[in-house]
């Protein structure tokens, strides 16, 4: 187990540089540059800049410096916000992106389980069509149409919470991004979780326990709902992943101050390091997660070991 | 089993089996009623997208400046007087441009991106994964450590970053951007495919009829399509309609972010993103993509369970 464990977190440093290689040469195949302002620089400030920062270097050489600065942690400087840097940007932002990943994702777990398990319950039964019917909305409708609805209907209408904040000490302004980030989440795991509970009321030993006679709700907690969770416990590494890396689109929406909305500006303002930063980040998140799925998915089905 | 004796006495009887099998999903899948509902409202996307632009009362970039202008530069609502005598009848945008027209450009930008994107992704999984499955080895070890990176590397940021990598050149060009959001998209989505067909295959290939047709001497390029991917084919068909909600999404959320499709095409996306200042007081501008949106989603996702279900009989008892 050890050595596997091993073997498995030093595999994200080769996936961390094959990523880290396409989006360095993605980035600098794309026109344009940082410097690229609507008031455009002279050539000569554009030419003293590029040799501050070493943009005037070969590609390689750009590459290899930062990879050097990279294992130091350095993750450089950020060319649209001078007065900081990318490690300076990435620590501020990066214990909101958390925060508010972390309560989709319980939020996901409270409600996607039980919705999962009453579902499966009441098979084809009216818990299951409501259930079902919740489920289905919640996967059919894109984050940034749940977060229209939720203002239209809780800010505009009636006015319980604000649809941005500045104040984001206040629980208040977390509800909306939570509920439209966490909608797409409780979906997919009250449907993993229904699937996994049918499959597991059709086993053998669930027939046993109900023919020794014990009750219903003792063989739904100790035999079903045990079993039925391991396979969900799969899926949760991936929907984490998603919320950590993929709150970017309601973090835009909303103006909450996470570092996803830097991404798909530090894109459109070519803010070499910050893109690299946060690629690498995102990507670290889900490999990394992926490896402790892994081993939690030992830790609770005992039929599987590691070798 | 009796079949066994039957299939000796004639081809005709053995023809008969082998269509059962898709017979047998079909009155499987009809019995389905949410697959059914799937199955027409994806039929009826379908028909909007390959005819609705044809149809459409206006175009969908026609600027209706006499509408405005009448209705104080504000955006015609769906079903007023108004609407209704300029032939708006689901009202205009702030510009004085159909919604029911860009609508419906949405809605064959989104047909064109469901099978376009899953075109693409089984021009590449399908081969690389058939490659990998059936001759194993090296290559089956490069497939899989890829695999590694693509799944490490978050899809939309990377579909994001394509296409603003490429948005300037010629082929970002094309179609006003479409085909550069099908590639980009199809990519990043391969990588399931593509294990699939080489899970399938591996665990195929072990089969006894495999290694019957290897023992009479089959080639083997003949057992790989003739008899290893039309047993594979069913998940495969699975995973292409459930992949398609994935891809319409992440195309909105391109053109809602600004980085997809171009104008004046309409997508879904961006008639959301256009329509978010105007919620308040023109709520129709967003309502109609997001309902379209979300049936669409909706109707894929119905669909492709329905064919889970059929395709695998190890679920039939579950219906």
């Amino acid at each position: 187990m050890a050595s596997y464990l091993i073997r498995r977190i030093l595999w994200i440093i080769p996936v961390l540089f094959v990523v880290s290689v396409i989006t360095f040469t993605l980035m600098h195949l794309t026109p344009g540059g940082p410097w690229a302002r609507e008031k455009r620089l002279s050539p000569e400030t554009e030419a003293r800049l590029n040799l501050e920062y070493g943009l005037d270097l070969p590609w390689h050489q750009q590459y290899i410096n930062w990879v050097t600065d990279f294992i130091k942690l350095d993750l450089g400087p950020s060319y649209r916000y001078v007065d900081r840097d990318v490690n300076a940007i990435v620590s501020d932002g990066l214990g909101t992106t958390i925060h508010l990943g972390l309560m989709a994702f319980a939020l996901a777990v409270v409600i996607g389980i039980p919705l999962g398990i009453f579902a499966a319950l009441g098979h084809n039964r009216l818990p299951d069509y409501l259930s079902t019917g919740l489920s289905v909305i919640g996967i059919a409708t894109p984050s940034f149409v749940l977060a229209i609805i939720l203002v239209l209907i809780f800010s505009l209408g009636l006015n319980w919470f604000p649809a941005t904040s500045n104040r984001w000490g206040d629980w208040h302004a977390w509800v909306l991004p939570t509920i439209a980030l966490a909608g797409y989440p409780v979906a997919q795991v009250a449907r993993y979780t229904r699937a996994s509970m049918l499959e597991v009321t059709r086993k053998d030993y669930v027939r046993t326990a109900h023919s020794k006679g014990i009750r219903q709700r003792a063989v739904v907690v100790r035999h079903m709902i045990r079993n039925a969770l391991i396979p969900v416990v799969t899926i949760l590494g991936p929907v984490l992943a998603f919320l950590v890396t993929g709150s970017f689109v309601v973090e835009y929406f909303f103006g909450v101050p996470g570092i996803g909305r830097f991404y798909v500006q530090s894109i459109g303002t070519r803010d070499y390091s910050l893109l690299m930063a946060m690629t690498m980040l995102y990507a670290f998140t889900v490999a990394f997660l992926n490896v402790v799925v892994d081993v939690l998915y030992a830790y609770i089905d005992p039929r599987i070991r590691y070798s | 089993m009796a079949t066994g004796s039957l299939a000796q006495t004639g081809a005709p009887v053995v023809a008969r089996r082998s269509s059962g099998v898709w017979r047998d999903a079909f009155s499987r899948l009809r019995r389905n009623k949410l697959a059914m509902v799937g199955l027409v409202l994806v039929a009826a996307l379908f028909i909007m997208g390959a005819i609705g632009p044809l149809i459409a009362p206006h175009k969908f970039y026609v600027l209706d400046v006499a509408a405005i202008t009448e209705n104080g530069f504000r955006p015609l609502h769906p079903f007023e007087p108004l609407s209704m005598r300029t032939g708006h009848i689901l009202g205009t945008d702030d510009q004085g441009r159909d919604s029911l027209s860009r609508a419906l450009d949405g809605a064959q930008i989104s047909v064109s991106v469901a099978l376009v994107v899953q075109f693409v992704v089984l021009l590449i999984g399908l081969p690389i994964g058939a490659l990998a499955g059936w001759l194993g080895g090296r290559l089956d070890n490069l497939l899989m450590r890829f695999t590694d990176v693509m799944y490490a590397f978050p899809d939309l940021l990377l579909i994001i970053l394509m296409s603003v990598t490429f948005r300037n050149t010629w082929f970002g060009q094309q179609f006003n951007g479409l085909l550069l959001v099908f590639v980009a998209i199809g990519l990043t989505s391969w990588v399931t495919v593509a294990r699939l067909v080489r899970g399938q295959l591996l665990s195929l290939k072990e089969m006894e009829f495999v290694e019957a047709a290897k023992a009479i001497g089959v080639s083997d390029r003949r057992i790989v399509t003739k008899h290893l991917m039309p047993n594979a084919i069913g998940p495969i068909i699975v995973a292409i309609t459930l992949g398609i909600p994935g891809a319409i999404l992440a195309e909105a959320t391109l053109a809602y972010l600004g980085v997809g499709v171009q104008p004046p095409r309409a997508s879904w996306g961006s008639l959301i993103s256009e329509g978010v200042k105007y919620i308040r007081s023109d709520p129709h501008l967003v309502l109609i993509p997001a309902v379209l949106i979300a049936t669409a989603l909706i109707s894929f996702t119905f669909l492709g369970d329905g064919l889970r279900d059929a395709l695998d009989p190890k679920l039939k008892g579950k219906q």
